[in-house]
């Protein structure tokens, strides 16, 4: 039994690339948790995709003993999509790490999860990271963290997470200075649901945070939302590696296998106790994390489509926040309309899918969810251009908002802000941290959506950061742009945008697609309209003339294999009327970015 | 028995033009050693008989008359050379003189090909050519009278050309009385000069005008298209070419020599150097490749059916319906449109 007093449940929170998984290694190692043969780098970042792109995506826990301590680190994900994520988590322990490159200072998602961590009444530690590296400069980073955030940085550790400097003073620091949790032993078993996950040999593994009383093996216990009971078959902690317990005391955090049979039944924040005697009241719990970007997923094969239901079912069971339905396009056949977090969640769903199951996947421009208040009075959520009413019938349109927190060099701040206002910006604040500028914007998420982030990232060569969190409704003059390709609507292309930007958007659609394309034997116009009125037109000029000169001997072989080609490409056209459209066109005519 | 065609490449040039994508360079080896590959590539190829001969390259008329002389004795030990069969050789203005040709028709070569490839000075230089209109029309000349079978290659739709200028061009090329001729509209291969320089053809509008005008005045002149770019009077078409298109075997010999041989596809490296070090490589090909070889050559022949068993009868009818083919009892046949779009219609129909 360890008193209170010598358990620390912390997280680490950090900018993007900071070092938080590296520096989360460390401290596994140091306390020996794992031995230097078991120690792949990130062992926290379970999933592929998380240890390529160096992001942290579902909650993972970790318990150490560091002298006669218990610490339970809660490894949080760093990217703006999962936010509702770091919240939930923070909510399980008392005190953050919060961690700085000692080469970057202060970036965007750096204060979006200080704020975070503050909003769970944490404690929250400094600590300067990669100081071995030559452009490090701590006191410059110290004085930022101090000016900008507030916190005192007399005392922090400086450290290298990759080389192993500063790592006992950082565990000193968990032990010293961040708060032991409280909690009545005695009282009545209280528990908060943190997370929970499908575990293929396991089943539904659940994550709690005891907050009062004990937890014990075969205890009867209550999931108080739902009133559902169930039978503890298995507790512990991770250490990283699953550790069987008999009880989770107070204070503690650790997992539960109790029959729970799918995902749907465990509630992130719901509160767990005792069937025969319950405590008195619930936890706060959370309200349950809202798809923001919609998109639309077909088979490339549409004999896949039962694979890829089956795929986007497994996946779920493992990520809740992932929602879908059936979708049905004129242009790609049957597939699933999937809602997101945000975008890099969406562009990690289709990568799974891709790699762990194989498919090859038709994905349609994404989208956020409007409000269609209509002059009947009903309202509904509407995230596919395709369900848009009649416009008689809308009284109003309502898009979502966010506030956005830009940090950028100096040098990049105008062509930044010139980005902002030419999407709808509005700014909030603009402040100077240093010689690096901090812009505080409302935009619409359907901007953000298009294409903000990456035109934000080329103009500013990588270095601006950039945090947002989902704001309010506000009215808006939206309208269906079609694209017509010789004279049919092509569904999956069709787009939702604000009535100054159709224009522009429906010329650059328009002018992809010409060079995506192929030629026919006929003149093709591709155009875009709104309602009647077509906005933009390019023209695909027709062949006149296709044939090859000279082919002999030396040239059947060559001639054979382009021949071959081109007929498996055939494959992978669809077909609107006369005009054929390969399969790529659907993403690259949509694709983001570079203009 | 089995009867082939045999092809031998010859890899050098005086110069390299701009437009050709062909193996070959202007480097001279050591002519000793490359006839130790020459013999390697006839020892290991199979017996038969040969129904024809063609000299390709590269400029094979720059090859000496022992040289010929060497490959003609070694081909007569390995095959049996059918009587009549057509043994041509490709030549250049510029590299080759009345004495050569007497020399080589004496060896065995009944048909010349010459590389004229136009009769506008201007066009010669974009051309690249080192030689004048008039030593090549002195060459065509000197090759009618030494050889019972003449071809000249000829090259248009060169940027710019118009109808009037190629109408002319042509006309003077007919008024040489020739039996066959190569006319190659110009198209830009990767790999050459051309296409480094980002150098543009004519429009396709313009190139498609100059092809049915060409059609129209071959036609006439009793000399028509039996292939997208070859012309003869009738029995005159070339009996080497004839084999690619109608999908019959074929040896390769020498550097970048493609061969059909009996069900396999044959390769030879494509420089001296790697095709003196490595041997032939041999692919089986299956049914279906061989089947989608004969349709993308056998759809070429502009005065030959084409059989439809293996053919979507959807896809003959699509075709059909654009006035690309004609079908009878025998086959389909590519009209004149159908040739302008032959690669769509191949696609249509693979």
């Amino acid at each position: 039994m360890t008193e209170l007093s010598h358990i620390r449940n912390f997280s680490i929170v950090a900018h993007i690339d900071h070092g938080k998984s590296t520096l989360a290694d460390r401290l596994i190692q140091k306390c020996g948790a794992v031995s230097d043969r078991e120690m792949k780098a990130q062992i926290l970042d379970n999933m592929d995709i998380e240890r390529e792109r160096g992001i942290t995506i579902k909650a993972q826990t970790v318990r150490l003993k560091y002298k006669d301590y218990i610490l339970n680190l809660i490894d949080t994900p760093g990217h703006v999509d999962f936010g509702y994520e770091v919240s939930r988590s923070l909510h399980a322990c008392e005190g953050s790490l919060l961690v700085v490159d000692a080469t970057q200072g202060v970036e965007a998602q750096t204060l979006a999860n200080v704020y975070k961590a503050l909003d769970a009444n944490h404690e929250i530690v400094p600590v300067i990271n990669k100081i071995d590296l030559p452009a490090a400069d701590p006191d410059r980073v110290k004085n930022q963290i101090e000016d900008v955030i507030g916190l005192d940085c007399t005392n922090c550790p400086l450290i290298s997470a990759k080389t192993g400097i500063g790592i006992d003073e950082v565990l000193d620091v968990i032990v010293n200075r961040l708060p032991a949790p409280q909690g009545d032993p005695k009282a009545p078993l209280k528990a908060m649901l943190v997370d929970s996950w499908y575990d293929a040999y396991l089943g539904i593994v659940v994550l709690v945070r005891v907050v009062d009383g004990t937890l014990k093996k075969n205890e009867q216990i209550q999931f108080m939302s739902t009133g559902a009971t169930y039978k503890v078959e298995r507790l512990g902690y991770f250490t990283p590696k699953m550790m069987d317990t008999n009880e989770i005391q107070t204070g503690e955090l650790g997992f539960v296998i109790c029959g729970v049979k799918t995902i749907g039944e465990t509630k992130v924040g719901d509160t767990i106790t005792d069937e025969k005697t319950p405590c008195a009241e619930a936890l706060p719990g959370f309200k349950p994390s809202q798809s923001v970007v919609f998109c639309s997923m077909f088979p490339v094969d549409m004999s896949d489509y039962e694979a890829l239901k089956e795929a986007i079912e497994k996946l779920q069971l493992n990520d809740a926040s992932f929602q879908f339905t059936p979708d049905k396009s004129m242009a790609l056949g049957q597939g699933f309309r999937c809602g997101f977090l945000g975008l890099l969640h969406m562009e990690i769903i289709q990568e799974r899918l891709n790699r762990e199951f194989n498919l090859d996947l038709i994905t349609t421009a994404p989208s956020v969810a409007y409000k269609v208040y209509k002059t009947n009075g009903t309202e509904l959520v509407m995230h596919n251009p395709a369900d848009m009413p009649d416009v008689t019938t809308i009284r109003k349109i309502e898009e979502p908002w966010v506030k956005a927190t830009i940090l950028t060099p100096d040098d990049y701040l105008g062509s930044i802000l010139q980005l902002c206002t030419e999407r709808r910006g509005e700014q909030l604040d603009l402040t100077y941290v240093g010689n690096r500028a901090m812009a505080v914007y409302r935009l619409p998420l359907n901007e953000i959506v298009f294409d903000f982030y990456d035109r934000l990232k080329s103009i500013s060569r990588g270095y601006a950061s950039f945090d947002y969190e989902v704001d309010e409704y506000r009215e808006s003059d939206l309208v269906r742009v079609n694209i017509l390709v010789h004279g049919e609507q092509v569904d999956a292309l069709a787009f939702l945008v604000h009535r100054s930007q159709a224009e522009r958007r429906g010329r650059q659609i328009c002018a992809r697609l010409k060079d995506l394309i192929p030629r026919h034997q006929f003149k093709i116009p591709i155009q875009a309209s709104i309602g009647g009125k077509i906005i933009a037109r390019e023209d695909i000029s027709a062949y006149r003339k296709d044939v090859t000169a000279k082919c002999y001997g030396g040239d059947i072989t060559r001639k054979r294999k382009l021949l071959e080609k081109q007929k498996e490409g055939k494959k992978r056209m669809r077909q609107f009327g006369s005009v054929e459209i390969p399969q790529n066109a659907f993403i690259q005519a949509l694709k983001i970015g570079d203009e | 028995m089995s009867d082939f065609g045999l092809y031998i490449h010859w890899p050098y040039c005086l110069s390299k033009c701009p437009y050709c994508d062909f193996a070959s360079t202007k480097i001279h080896g050591d002519l000793e050693i490359l006839k130790g590959g020459y013999l390697r590539d006839i020892q290991k190829a199979p017996s038969g008989n040969l129904t024809s001969i063609y000299f390709g390259g590269g400029t094979p008329s720059l090859m000496n008359a022992d040289f010929l002389d060497f490959l003609m004795n070694q081909i007569h030990q390995k095959w049996t050379v059918v009587q009549n069969a057509e043994i041509t050789m490709e030549a250049n203005p510029d590299a080759i003189d009345f004495e050569k040709m007497k020399i080589f028709k004496s060896m065995g070569i009944n048909r010349l090909s010459v590389g004229v490839q136009s009769l506008n000075e201007d066009h010669l230089k974009f051309l690249g050519r080192q030689h004048s209109v008039r030593s090549a029309v002195k060459c065509v000349e000197n090759a009618q009278n030494t050889f019972p079978k003449v071809n000249m290659d000829l090259i248009y739709a060169l940027p710019h050309q118009n109808l009037k200028g190629w109408e002319r061009e042509l006309k003077q090329a007919l008024k040489m009385g020739l039996m066959h001729y190569s006319l190659y509209q110009l198209t830009i291969e990767k790999g050459t000069v051309f296409y480094h320089c980002g150098q543009k053809t004519c429009s396709d509008i313009q190139a498609r005008r100059l092809y049915i005008l060409t059609d129209e005045i071959m036609r006439q002149a009793k000399i028509p298209a039996y292939e997208v770019s070859n012309y003869a009077h009738r029995g005159f078409e070339s009996q080497h070419n004839m084999l690619y298109w109608t999908g019959q075997d074929y040896i390769g010999i020498g550097p970048a020599a493609a061969g059909r041989v009996l069900g396999y596809a044959t390769q030879n490296a494509r420089s001296v150097g790697a095709w003196l070090r490595q041997e032939t490589t041999k692919e089986k090909l299956t049914d279906a490749q061989i089947q989608m070889e004969h349709l993308l050559m056998g759809l070429r022949l502009r005065q030959r059916f084409y059989p439809t068993q293996n053919l979507n009868p959807q896809a003959i009818a699509q075709a059909r319906l654009r006035g690309w083919l004609i079908q009878t009892d025998q086959g389909i046949q590519p009209t004149l449109q159908g040739i302008l779009m032959l690669n769509q219609l191949i696609q249509m129909l693979a």
